[in-house]
């Protein structure tokens, strides 16, 4: 069995090796570099159309759940309206953190293959399971999805509540919390948060 | 006959009262009648700009020694259902360590009986059933409330008048 794969890699490696018969050089190599091109533009496409928020919203797990929750927020609805969308937050802007996310995202294909939270209540009793990823994922990289717009270096403390300039200006400056140990719940509603540290 | 009689005279006063009530209520002109709707009933006006609420983290008097003290910021949505108490997440026991916020007080921690709990009394979960934001608002009617100081130090005043 595995001197018969063995003899076909090989016969494969050297037909490889051999150089062409039929087509030319210049045009193996224009004609490989178009197809990369073609490629690589597809590949990029379709992962910045995977990458919109209408994309997450055609599945009606997200549109009734997640997406209808978010509306009343200040991330949604503002005075001024700039606004974050799903993966503004969800997926990391970074091209190799990104593709790590999409490859995990394969298990919520899975999930939503088999239906793993398509009602209200299977969501609601998933929410837990579900919310504690996404804050351990922003514990991780210190909130860096929620640094992309809110950048510390910019931040004016006299502008903000005494509240919030007190908790900015110490544990968050002093690196000791990060966005998520504080503003947990801030774009979607919260799971019962029993035995969740700080609550 | 007699009982029919006394059935019939009572369903006159009735009669006789209710057009009364009716014809009483008629006679209060529209613009006498007190409102904070500010507009005819059958008009729909156009609602006030939204006030602002105060956000100051500085904490209110009260005006007697049992109201629950007022909210000194912004609470906007804030969760607090039977899943989470957001409230809570700063003004419990063990969060004020951490947030500085004053700890509520400790009557929300017993029950009706007295008897201490260890979490917050089920009857004392829904902070905003008792305390509220403020808002930086004109009043729309004036308030006439006297603190109790204000009282007993008119009463000494009088008491040395006499």
């Amino acid at each position: 069995m595995i001197a018969k794969l063995l003899a076909t890699l090989k016969k494969v490696w050297a037909v490889l090796r051999k150089p062409s018969v039929h087509y030319s050089l210049g045009f193996l190599t224009l004609g490989g570099f178009i197809a990369g091109v073609i490629f690589w533009g597809g590949f990029n496409t379709a992962l910045s159309v995977s990458n919109t928020e209408a994309f997450c919203i055609s599945c009606h797990e997200m549109e009734n759940n997640v997406y209808q929750e978010l509306q009343s927020t200040i991330h949604f609805t503002n005075r001024s309206g700039v606004r974050a969308t799903c993966p503004d937050c969800h997926v990391p802007h970074n091209w190799t953190d990104k593709i790590a996310r999409k490859m995990q995202a394969s298990k919520e294909v899975w999930g939503k293959l088999f239906g793993t939270i398509n009602t209200r209540e299977k969501f609601e009793a998933k929410r837990l399971e579900l919310a504690e990823h996404e804050w351990a994922r922003l514990k991780a990289n210190d909130s860096l999805e929620c640094r992309n717009c809110h950048n510390f270096d910019y931040m004016d403390f006299t502008r903000q509540s005494q509240r919030a300039s007190n908790m900015h200006s110490t544990s968050l400056a002093s690196g000791e919390k990060t966005c998520i140990d504080c503003h947990k719940g801030i774009a979607h509603q919260l799971p019962d948060m029993k035995g969740v540290e700080g609550w | 006959m007699k009982t029919l009689l006394r059935v019939s005279a009572a369903a006159l006063m009735t009669i006789s009262l209710s057009s009364a009530f009716s014809v009483s209520a008629e006679g209060i002109p529209a613009d006498k009648i007190a409102t904070l709707r500010e507009a005819p009933l059958n008009i729909e006006p156009t609602p006030p700009v939204m006030q602002k609420v105060i956000n100051s983290d500085v904490k209110e008097g009260r005006n007697y020694p049992m109201q629950p003290p007022v909210i000194p910021h912004k609470i906007d949505g804030y969760q607090l259902n039977l899943n989470v108490n957001k409230c809570m997440s700063c003004h419990a026991r063990t969060r004020t360590g951490d947030s500085q916020a004053p700890m509520v007080s400790v009557t929300h921690y017993m029950d009706r009986e007295n008897n201490f709990l260890a979490t917050l009394s089920p009857r004392r979960y829904f902070c905003t059933q008792c305390h509220v934001p403020q808002l930086d608002a004109k009043l729309l009617v004036p308030n006439e409330f006297v603190d109790m100081d204000t009282l007993i130090k008119a009463d000494v005043k009088k008491e040395a008048k006499h």
